[in-house]
Parts: structure tokens; sequence; C-alpha cells
């Protein structure tokens, strides 16, 4: 109950009209900064950190967090209209978002993405509010082999769904485990792979990779086949925001298991890519049209787009009570605690009420105010795609030349982002799913960390992955996914004999 | 047309003598670069931003001062980059000590040397900690337990590997004359945490990355690693304060380590240049903000500019050289 009055106390600080104009102007800001690849959630606040030293600590906060919400809005913009994810949990978004778009069908997508998104977070929130201490604690039990067996599960959750040759997808797949491994080994100390080029010590950025497979890549194929969008007759009216409404519900289920995902993910802290990732393919197996995903299903949209945002939201609870930060951007946001003088940790709750809970209440209305914002910039967005592609391609090259560039402030990075994109274009034409190449990128390096981690705790011992009750469960889940299809094979064929045997 | 513009030549003319007369009246004149040659939100990251946002408050510097993150090789690519930074003034970086141990473990091409010192603004401390719930108060008791269990079998989390929290590590090993098992992890938030989850048997984070979970009282210090005491007796947890933390020497472990948070610049800036962040830096720390700081994260305040600093450096160096060769940390190159 004493949670409530704060949290009412709360909305009354967060209501008041100079924090109401500090939210609306981070909410813009941060769909700006989520629409330009690579710039990403966590530099952006980082750039806009300093605006923020004026301001009452609560204010700040609520600006920065409203960044943050405008981020994970704007990401999923460019990856549904151009394929381009601007942050990397939006690549799951791609798979059936752009396939809306070039159908026409792209005010549909970006509808049911941002009212996804808004979903997920409000589920989080929620969790929050109410079990805030309880999951606190359940974050300290994650040690290195926990965090593995949750990289483990999101692997194989994803193996065995894309619908090339299960080879080329391993061969896809190892391409980009070798890719995560160049630059510091974080457990020797020593450089790997870098054959003393120095600018290789950074290692292949995801971002750069993603800019460039999806994006250049994206219109090279254009390109080649005849210099159009397709898609250009989506509609543009904001009628089509409440027709999407009226389909959303039937997908409850498929919005449920995503929110607990993404909330779990979040809290673990493995983040909101693992989460999008493990959301779609999940999906993707229980669907009724689990076929279809990969062809512009909306499901397949809904799904990545709520755990991202869950989890996204999920994130910044470890960081509040435990300080440990649930994604980059978090951490950037508890540089900012820190300046402000407040102290993220477990007394963070009972000294700084005011400011928590001010948090917390801006973190429902920030997302609502977001939402407003980008539903009706819907038709906005939509008609982007009515201008000749030979004027917007020229800017998208420059927009993904710009965020490969900032990234690490260096050109070379857009060198390696041409080459990635000539790569993109060559798999894409051999029929190489992109997908598995880009989850090994992302979580490549995390889950040989946490392999590595839990090998020496164990002195070697591969037991470790099995010593307790919460290790193994996610472990033995991971394999049911990853064997799924062969389990699910030897069921019809029993029941085959059996009918055949009555 | 032609009268103004000798105008405006004249009085750039008449600028330039004034200024040469008035010594060390060098300003930037573009935006400063702020390099952080570690993520974002560890310990350089939230001093470098701290001091950002004080310079932007207190409006001490005419043009803006951005930080940059660049963290590649252990935080070689942000040593590299102001190496080959020729003589650009508008250019400064934050060290840790990685400026000595990622060319020794790594053999990334560069060394203090090829830089430009200009300050010292403060020392960080390193403290072992563990896990409140465990029965050792002492470091005495810490110790025979170590010794009791099998080598190897107690586990000591630590940032990065070949850095300085493994390089105490080491210390610590040769000073009790048994193993621990050594396990890094990217950030020193996230080490605390795995010590209160009991994932690890103890850690020696900084006092910034820890003192939450003190607070809390889920973590407990034993000792820091300096020669003196820590100088800041408010009370932080069970009427205790950073001041009433014994030194690691006194309690038997011979081991002094304090972490370098000084500024370095391009290799070929003019006296002048480095005078005017010098001047910078003394009003930074001036500022309650930078107290403020200080005191959240106990840090020791040595301030060396010039030749004192250079020398402080160069020992340093010398001291890690050793430090990393007896611990076997040394790339096949050096």
């Amino acid at each position: 109950m004493e949670e409530l009055v704060n949290l009412f106390h709360g909305f009354a600080v967060a209501l008041q009209p100079f924090n109401i104009m500090v939210m609306l102007l981070g909410i813009v800001l941060g769909v700006i900064i989520g629409v330009l690849p690579g710039l990403g959630g966590a530099n952006g606040v980082a750039i806009l950190l300093p605006l923020t030293f004026s301001m009452p600590p609560t204010s700040a906060i609520i600006m920065l967090s409203c960044i943050y919400w405008g981020a994970l809005f704007g990401g999923a913009i460019t990856s549904i209209l151009f394929n381009i994810p601007g942050e990397p949990w939006s690549v799951a978004t791609t798979f059936d978002g752009y396939p809306m778009a070039q159908q026409g069908k792209a005010g549909e997508a970006l509808t049911a993405a941002f009212t996804s998104s808004f979903v997920g977070a409000l589920f989080a929130v929620v969790m929050i509010t109410l079990v805030a201490p309880l999951v606190a604690s359940f974050a300290l039990q994650f040690g290195p082999a926990e965090k593995f067996a949750v990289y483990f599960l999101a692997f194989c959750s994803f193996v065995g769904l894309s619908k090339e040759p299960p080879f080329k997808t391993i061969a896809a797949m190892m391409m980009g485990f070798a890719l995560a491994a160049v630059g510091l080994d974080s457990i020797t100390g020593q450089l790997r792979l870098t054959f003393g080029f120095t600018e290789l010590l950074n290692g292949f950025d995801f971002l750069i990779a993603v800019i460039g497979l999806f994006g250049i890549g994206e219109i090279l194929l254009t390109m080649e086949e005849g210099l159009s969008f397709r898609g250009g007759k989506a509609k543009i009216n904001l009628r089509v925001v409440l027709q999407t409404w009226k389909e959303l519900p039937r997908y409850w289920m498929t919005s449920l298991r995503s929110c607990i995902i993404g909330c779990w993910m979040g809290i673990t802290p493995a983040g909101a890519t693992p989460a999008s990732f493990m959301s779609y393919g999940i999906a993707k197996r229980v669907s009724k049209n689990g076929k279809n995903f990969g062809k512009g299903e909306i499901e397949g949209v809904v799904a990545p787009e709520t755990a991202a945002h869950a989890a996204g939201t999920a994130a910044l609870l470890p960081m509040l009570s435990l300080g440990v930060p649930g994604s980059p951007t978090a951490a950037v946001l508890l540089g900012g605690l820190l300046i402000w003088g407040l102290q993220p940790g477990p007394m963070l709750f009972v000294e700084q009420k005011e400011f928590v809970w001010g948090l917390i209440a801006s973190m429902y209305l920030g997302n609502l105010f977001g939402l407003i914002v980008v539903l009706t910039c819907v038709p906005i967005f939509a008609a982007i795609l009515r201008v000749p592609f030979s004027i917007i391609a020229p800017l998208i090259l420059v927009l993904c030349a710009i965020g490969a560039y900032s990234v690490h402030s260096s050109t070379f990075d857009g060198m390696l982002m041409l080459v990635f994109g000539v790569v993109g274009y060559l798999l894409k034409k051999c029929n190489y799913p992109l997908a598995p190449l880009v989850l090994a990128i992302v979580l490549g390096d995390k889950a040989e960390e946490a392999f590595r981690q839990s090998l020496l705790g164990s002195q070697g011992s591969l037991g470790i992955f099995f010593s307790n009750p919460l290790v193994s469960t996610i472990m033995v889940l991971g394999l049911i996914a990853l064997f799924w299809s062969a389990i699910q094979e030897g069921f019809t064929r029993l029941r085959r004999t059996r009918t055949a045997a009555a | 047309m032609r009268s103004s513009v000798l105008r405006v030549a004249l009085a750039t003319v008449a600028a330039f003598c004034t200024s040469g007369i008035a010594s060390a009246a060098w300003e930037p004149v573009r935006p400063v670069e702020f390099i952080v040659p570690a993520g974002t939100g560890g310990g350089a990251d939230q001093m470098a931003r701290t001091i950002q946002g004080i310079v932007t408050k207190h409006s001490l510097m005419k043009q803006p001062m951005v930080v940059i993150n660049k963290s590649g090789g252990a935080g070689g690519e942000g040593f590299l980059d102001v190496k080959s930074s020729g003589n650009n003034p508008h250019k400064i970086i934050i060290t840790l000590s990685n400026l000595f141990t990622t060319p020794l473990a790594t053999g990334i091409p560069f060394s203090w040397k090829d830089l430009t010192p200009v300050a010292m603004l403060a020392l960080d401390e390193f403290v072992l900690w563990v896990n409140a719930d465990k029965p050792y108060k002492t470091v005495k008791e810490y110790v025979d337990a170590v010794k009791k269990a099998p080598p190897g079998s107690m586990k000591m989390g630590g940032t990065g590997s070949k850095q300085e929290d493994q390089i105490i590590t080491v210390a610590i090993e040769k000073a009790i004359s048994t193993k621990f098992t050594y396990i890094p992890y990217k950030g020193g938030g996230e080490v605390a945490v795995q010590l209160v989850g009991n994932h690890v048997d103890s850690t020696v984070n900084n006092p910034i990355e820890a003192v939450a979970q003190w607070r809390g009282g889920k973590l407990r210090p034993l000792c820091v690693f300096d020669g003196k005491q820590m100088a800041y007796d408010e009370p932080i947890a069970d009427g205790k304060g950073w001041k009433d933390i014994p030194t690691c020497k006194s309690q038997g472990l011979d081991m002094e380590y304090l972490m370098l948070r000084g500024i370095f610049m391009a290799p070929k800036v003019t006296k002048d240049q480095v005078e005017y962040y010098i001047e910078l830096f003394k009003k930074v720390r001036a500022t309650p903000e930078w107290q403020d700081f200080m005191k959240s994260g106990a840090f020791n305040t040595t301030f060396l500019t010039g030749a004192d600093y250079a020398k402080w450096v160069e020992v340093e160096e010398k001291r890690h050289q050793v430090l990393m060769k007896e611990a076997g940390f040394l790339s096949a190159g050096n």
C-alpha cells in the first residue's frame, strides 16, 4: 500500500509543467536519435547528459529516461521502412516489418511496433512498481554460469528457425562467432586476430556490421531490382492506426509471452537484444502462422518489439537497486545519477524516495506521451516511402555513413561498413541467412566470456552448468529448444505408428 | 571592403601582440575532445563526465568540452589516438592504470613518454572486500580461511585481465603464499554485485564501485591498499566510515597500490597550452561539485603538475614493469 501512495506522490512530481515539457523534449530527441542508425541510445544520452546538469536531478533523470524511451520507439522506424535497424534490438523487427512495408503495409507495421513497445514497457513498469525488491534478489542469483545458460537459450531458440538449409545457417553463425572473436580477449587480456592492425583493436562493432549488412546491402539489392521502393502505395491516414488496433488483441498470447521474456532478460541483465531474438524465435515456433514469419506477418513485429521494450524498461531496475546497468544506455544513466550525487544501490529506494518514485511515475507517463507522439507521426513516416528512390537512397547512404562514423568517431569504420554492405549483398544473393550471423556477432563474445568465467570458477568442470536448479532449468530449456523439431518429428512418427498398429 | 579586411587583419595582429605580452594566454579556439580510454559508466568515464559537467555549469571554458570513449584494446585505441595527434592542443586524455598495463600486457605500441603530462587530478584507492554474510571480520581471519582452503578454490573477482585488480591479487598471493582463482569481469560495478551474490569470495573494488553495497549492509571492507588510512570520517555503515578501515600493511598484507587519475595531452603541444589546462583543472578542483565527487569516491586528492607529476609517472611505470614481470603478465615483445 505504501508503494501506491509513493507512486501517486511520484505522479504529482512528474506532472509538474516543467517536467512535462522536459518529458516531451526528451521523447522527440530520443526518436531522432533512434532513427539515426549507429548514434544509438547510449551515445545519444551521453551527448545530451551535459544539457541536464543545470536541472534538478528528478527532472534531469526524467528527461534522460524519456530520451531512452524515444530511442526505443525510434529504432523501429528505419527497420520497418528501410530494413536498417537503428538499434541492435530492432534487428528482429526487420524480419517481418520490412516485408510488410514492401507490401504497402508500412502504416500497419509501424502501428503494431509502437503499440507493442508500449505494452511491453507498461508490463515491465507495473512489475517494477509491484515487485522491485523481490526482483532485485532474483537478479543476484545470476553468476557467470547462469548468464551463459541464458545466452545458450537465446542461441538455441534461434537455431533451426531459418528457412534456409541448416548448413547455411550454421555457416553464417560461425562467421559471426569468428568476427566476434576479433579484438581484446577479456579473459587473458591479449589481442586476438588483429594481425598487428591497430584499427582492429576494437574488434568488429555490431552496429557497423548491421548498418552495412542490412542497410547498404539492401540499397544494393534495390538498385539491382530497378531503383524503386516497393510499398509506395502505403495508406497514409490515421485510420490505419485504428484498424490495426482492432487486429492486435488477437495476439495477446504472443504479447504476454514476449513481456515475460523481456522482463526476465532485462533483469538478469542480458538486455533487450537477446530478448527480441528469443521472443521472435519462440513466437515463430509456437504460432499458428509460424510458416508465414519472415514474409510480412504482423505477429512477427509484435513479438520482438514487445520483448525489446519490456527488457529495456526492466533493465533500469537492476541499475537502480543494484548499481549494475542492464544495457549500455543504462550505464550512461548510471553515470548521470552519480554526477547528481545519487548513489544507486540497495539504499536508493529507502533514502531517495521522491527521486525513485518520480522516475517510476515518469516511466508510465513518458511511455504514454511517447506512444501518442509516434502514433500521430505514423502517416508522415509512411509517406517517406513515396519519395523517389533516387532521392532517398543517397540520403540513407549518408545517414548510414554518419552512423558508422559516430560509433567510435573513426573513418575506418565507414570503410568497414561498405565492406559489410558488399558482403551482405553477396550473402543474400547466395541465400545465406543474415540473422544468425548478426546474433552471433552481438552475443558471441558475451557468451564466450560467461562460459570461460564459469569454467575458471569451476576449475574446468562442465558440471557447473548443471550445479543448481536455476542454471539446470535454463540449460534444459535450451536443449529442448535446440532439438524441438526433432522431438516434434519423433512424436508425429510415434503417433503414426500407433494409428498404423491400431 | 578592402579597408575593413585590413582593419580586421590589424586588429588580429594587435591581439596577437598583446597576448604575446601577457604570458600563457593561449585559449582553445575549437571544441576540446576529452578522450576516455575506457567504456561508458566506468570510473574514468564518470570522472571525465563530472569534469565536463563542472566546466559547463561554471562556464570555465569558452569552447565546449566533448567526452569521447575510445576503449578498444584495453584503452590502447584512445592512447594511440592522442599519440598520433601531433601538436593538436584541443585533445586531452584521462588515464587509469592501463597507461602502464596495456602496453606491457598486449604490446600495443605506446608509453606515457609519447604523451605530454598535464596534471594528476587524484588517486583512486583499492579496498579488500568480502561478503557481509561471511564470518571474516579482519584481514587475519580472512587470510587464515584462504590458507586453510585448497589452493585455487577461493575466487577473487576483478575488473579486466592483467590489469590493476589482478596485479593486486598476485601481490596478495605472494604475501600470504597461496593461490586464488582470479575471475575477470568487464566492469567494477558488476564485480561488486557478483560478490554480493556470492559468486566470488572477495574483490579489490575501488570505494566508489562498492560503497552502495557497503551502505546497504551487503559488503564488508577489510583493509585499504594505501600507506595511510583514508581521510573521510563521515559514517557510512554501522557507524564506520572510510577512515576506520585499517591499512593492509598494518594487517600484515604488505601491499600498496593507488591508481592514477591524471590528464595527458598530445606529444608536441606548447608550454602555454599545458599551462592553460593546469589552470583549468585548478579551477575545477575548487568547485563544491568536485569536492563532493572526491568524497563520494573516497579519493586520495593528491594534485601534481609539471616535473613532479612526470617523476611520479616514471617511478610508477618502473614499478608496474617489475610487478607485471613478477606476475608473468608481460607480452612476448616486452
